[in-house]
């Protein structure tokens, strides 16, 4: 029996290097639970201060449980809270964010997959050149095309309208939109064109037959970046809107920024979680299509 | 011709999207350079006067302050999060059972508007009921963290969301870039006996240069045009302490209505995202050519 | 009988590049023509502009006796089966195959009879609602050949159809591919870089190099008189024998002098009633250089050889020797007695000798 026999020296460095192992794989858990908890606080502490009273939120701790349950907050976010003089909470915004986030996606998302389609597949003169000029278009500061928009959007009389902030989205998504569809369809073969033409099909039969049902992987991963994009943007809300069209972050931040009354921060973390909840649900549910839209629009190429 | 004109249909569908870039992109672009040469304030202007409007900006003290944040942002932002994503991503890449959930937590700040994330801190972070006033409830009297209130040390605050937000990120990145790696190479590396830190030192880490650059890349592109963190967690304040390009360019073109200091400091900032991105974006275009 | 296939001055370029240059070629219905070269020679960039799939810059293309230069791809009546099969991955197999008389507009009862008939043809009936990612890749070529054979066109093309299966299954396909024809009388165009694939499926080969037409001639013609030391060698596996070799008459008689690694130089008589250069290319195939003795003939003449190396094959040996500084194969029969380092007497067979001048590389006889 191996408990009586006496140990060699190997076996006692194996125990030692045991024991070694198991000490490193703790210190791995401990280490990986320590920065879950510093990336999972300020959700916990949103969430838990958002279900506080003031009354708690001054005498208790930042990061205590609430000892009673209060959704006061919660609603008042919803449809209460003062963005400057309105007070009529996060919800006419919520829905402006939705208003100008659909159509957006939707637009930019189809015009992205009828220019990726055009590049990858139907290559003519001076079409990679124009893709060369769109790839360095989604890295420009949008600062740098703040001003004209703004004028431009005046001249067209969409200034401060939902349909403006639509068209913004949509011109400057689509740099990316036409990238993700680009290079999904330039790993599908040349062949399958040919293929189709020879079968009598044209430019837009090939399209709607043989690349669009195809698509579906890429229209989710460019639909998920897309709307995160529009949902969280807060530059283009905040320079081409006016009271009552402006997109929830810009509400959020102006009920966070409100200097009248009393500072309630339990409505601005319930504020702060509605605003963020759209975004995070799709993140949770579609986590795998975020993640390869994040990569597909930092590795280029 | 009937096949003329099947052979124009593509072009006709880029069109429209060719036609918006030119407009919206480069022509304002270049509409921006031309008013960051004029002497335009409220209403734009078209003579042109030179580099007046940049002799200005580089001259305005509040614009030194943003440049100097954002160098100071930018490295410590960028180095952060390079370094905190690589270690978790190697930490993640030990066959841990746990690993998609522990990613999943990792990653969410990503989906989350800097607005949102800003909000956040900034209550977390403020001292009379946040960190501050948690850590002297346990009996540290003495204990300060006003860094979102204190001049001098607000900036750091704003990396501190920053990196929150954008080093999950780079773990992404940097996982997909471990787990490329060659399997054969790494079985060989075993069997030659090579420890495990030296494989990942010597054999891993320099085939994923790559991905460090492209890390770089976003990362550096997220710095310069920061704006929503910066107006959610401090406003640019306190006073313009924590004012960056981006924020200085929102208020000379909006609150203060001084367009050529606006369009002036526009242009700085494309400069500088250039300067990064030209190079790297050329050097794609090239290698996908070859 | 009017071709059916016409290519006249046909040129193409990409820019200022010459991709094809002055391509004549004509077949005849039930052709059955073989374009072949190594890759790059521009072989499939012809077949594409016969498809339409690629503008030509120059020269005409007729198809059944019209004029199809400028005609698109589906006004062709053409069919055309792909090296990567090029299948629908998102359509069944069925749909696959019926999509192109879908869109043509054809009605649901001729779609159905026709998919029957070629999927009863080609076998493939019990994959009829699958999806390409689900088959093989004999299967898929048997779908994409469907595809092809379900529209009953005037031309076939075929693109290198069989380069992506594996060896045993090619030459299974191959004899398929011949038996379809035969029994279809169908005219085809096929697209190649595997000149046993060419020799054994056409009635015309086409042999192309650095977008030029090298020769055009039957596989008899193209096999035993090449046009050029490049189809000498591109053609026939192993390839020709390509010897450096000086030239003399004695009187009428033409003396042909080859180096030999050992002694003295042998010396040929060979048979040419023209003018022959000093130094000239002698290519003879290996199968007609054997063991003397083993052949008989009048032009049959024999030398002794040094043997560097055996190759036993198993119906034949191999058998290397150098002359002339070339490393040159013989073909001897199964039970040779040859070693290596040993002397051999080998039989050359003149009556199949062909004359190359080694400077512009053009056949001399």
């Amino acid at each position: 029996m191996t408990d009586f026999a006496p140990m060699s020296p190997a076996a006692t460095q194996n125990r030692n290097s045991d024991v070694q192992k198991l000490a490193l794989r703790w210190l791995l858990f401990a280490m990986l639970g320590l920065f879950a908890l510093f990336y999972l606080m300020p959700l916990f502490v949103m969430v838990t201060t958002s279900l506080k009273s003031l009354e708690e939120i001054r005498t208790g701790s930042l990061i205590a449980f609430p000892r009673e349950l209060t959704f006061e907050a919660w609603r008042t976010a919803w449809s209460g809270a003062c963005t400057g003089i309105k007070c009529e909470g996060l919800q006419p915004y919520f829905w402006n964010s939705v208003l100008i986030a659909v159509p957006a996606v939707l637009l930019s998302t189809g015009l992205g997959a009828a220019n990726g389609y055009v590049i990858a597949q139907w290559n003519f003169r001076g079409a990679n050149l124009i893709f060369s000029l769109m790839l360095f278009g989604c890295f420009i500061p949008f600062q740098v095309v703040l001003l004209p928009m703004a004028m431009m959007l005046g001249k067209m009389g969409l200034a401060g309208t939902i349909p403006g902030l639509i068209l913004t989205h949509v011109i400057y998504g689509l740099g990316f939109t036409t990238l993700f569809f680009r290079n999904f369809y330039v790993t599908i073969p040349a062949d399958l064109v040919k293929a189709a033409k020879v079968d009598g099909a044209g430019f837009f039969r090939i399209f709607w037959s043989i690349f669009l049902p195809l698509s579906l992987p890429i229209i989710v991963v460019t639909v998920i970046w897309q709307f995160t994009q529009i949902w969280n943007d807060f530059l283009f809300g905040v320079s081409f809107s006016q009271a009552g069209t402006q997109p929830v972050t810009v509400a959020l931040n102006n009920i966070v920024n409100s200097t009248t009354g009393v500072k309630e921060y339990n409505v601005d973390m319930a504020a702060a979680i509605i605003a963020a909840l759209p975004t995070l649900l799709v993140y949770v549910v579609a986590g795998k299509y975020f993640i390869r839209g994040l990569t597909a629009g930092s590795v280029k190429g | 011709m009937v096949t003329w004109f099947e052979n124009q249909i593509p072009k006709v569908v880029l069109a429209p999207s060719f036609v918006a870039l030119l407009i919206f992109v480069y022509g304002f672009i270049g509409w921006t350079a031309w008013v960051s040469l004029t002497r335009s304030r409220l209403l734009p202007k078209y003579d042109l006067h030179g580099t007046i409007q940049y002799k200005k900006l580089f001259s305005s003290p509040r614009w030194d302050t943003a440049m100097e944040n954002l160098l100071v942002f930018g490295v410590l932002f960028i180095v952060i999060s390079m370094c905190l994503g690589l270690l978790l991503a190697i930490l993640l890449d030990q066959k841990i059972r746990v690993e998609g959930a522990l990613r999943t937590i990792y990653l969410y700040p990503m989906a989350l508007s800097m607005i949102v994330t800003g909000t956040a801190w900034k209550w977390i972070m403020n001292p009379g009921l946040g960190i501050e006033a948690m850590v002297r409830s346990w009996g540290f009297e003495s204990f300060s963290f006003d860094w979102v209130i204190n001049p001098d040390m607000a900036i750091y605050a704003i990396v501190i969301a920053g990196v929150w937000q954008a080093s999950g990120f780079v773990m992404a990145l940097f996982l997909a870039g471990l787990r490329s790696v060659d399997g054969e190479i790494i079985k060989a590396a075993q069997v030659d006996g090579i420890p495990n830190w030296r494989i990942y030192s010597a054999i891993i880490l320099p085939s994923m240069a790559p991905i460090f650059l492209s890390a770089f890349i976003v990362l550096a592109h997220l710095a310069i045009k920061s704006f929503d963190l910066v107006i959610a967690l401090t406003g640019g304040g306190p006073g313009y302490a924590t004012d960056l390009p981006a924020t200085y360019m929102y208020a000379m073109a909006f609150s203060r209505g001084d367009l050529g200091q606006a369009a002036s400091s526009a242009m700085v900032m494309m400069g500088v995202v250039f300067a990064i991105v030209v190079p790297y974006l050329y050097s794609e275009l090239r290698a996908k050519h070859d | 009988m009017a071709p059916i296939l016409d290519i006249k001055n046909l040129y193409k370029n990409y820019g200022a590049t010459e991709i094809l240059k002055d391509i004549n070629v004509a077949i005849e219905p039930g052709d059955f023509l073989v374009l072949v070269g190594p890759s790059g020679c521009g072989k499939s960039t012809l077949l594409n502009c016969i498809a339409g799939l690629e503008p030509i810059t120059g020269g005409t293309i007729d198809i059944g006796g019209r004029d199809m230069t400028h005609v698109s791809p589906k006004d062709r009546d053409i069919a055309m089966v792909f090296q990567s099969y090029a299948l629908y991955p998102t359509m069944s197999v069925a749909k696959n195959i019926t999509f192109g008389m879908k869109v043509r507009g054809v009605d649901q009862a001729t779609q159905e009879r026709k998919l029957a008939e070629v999927a009863a043809q080609l076998q493939i009936e019990p994959l009829l609602n699958r999806r390409p990612g689900q088959l093989s890749g004999g299967q898929r070529q048997r779908v994409a050949m469907g595809r092809a054979l379900v529209r009953d066109p005037k031309l076939f093309l075929f693109d290198e159809p069989l380069s992506n299966l594996d060896a045993k299954l090619r030459v299974s396909m191959r004899s398929e591919i011949k038996k379809l024809h035969q029994n279809l009388g169908a005219t085809m165009v096929y697209v190649t870089h595997d000149q046993i694939e060419a020799m054994t499926l056409a009635t015309k080969i086409v042999v192309m190099k650095g977008g030029v037409v090298q020769q055009i001639g039957t596989p008899a013609e193209i096999y035993n008189h090449p046009a050029n030391l490049f189809v000498a060698d591109f053609m026939g596996s192993p390839a020709m024998n390509l010897i450096p070799a000086r030239t003399r008459r004695n009187g009428k008689a033409l003396q042909i002098e080859i180096e030999r690694a050992e002694g003295e130089p042998m010396v040929l008589e060979g048979e040419h009633s023209g003018e022959l250069p000093a130094d000239i290319i002698l290519g003879l195939r290996p199968e007609d250089i054997a063991e003397a003795g083993f052949r008989s003939g009048q032009k049959v003449q024999a030398a002794e050889c040094r043997i560097d190396l055996v190759e036993p094959a198993g119906a034949d040996t191999y058998v290397v020797s150098e002359l002339g500084g070339r490393q040159v194969t013989a073909r001897l029969h199964a039970e040779t007695k040859a070693q290596p380092g040993a002397m051999l007497d080998l039989a050359f067979d003149l009556g199949k000798v062909s004359y190359f001048a080694p400077d512009t590389g053009k056949r001399l006889n």
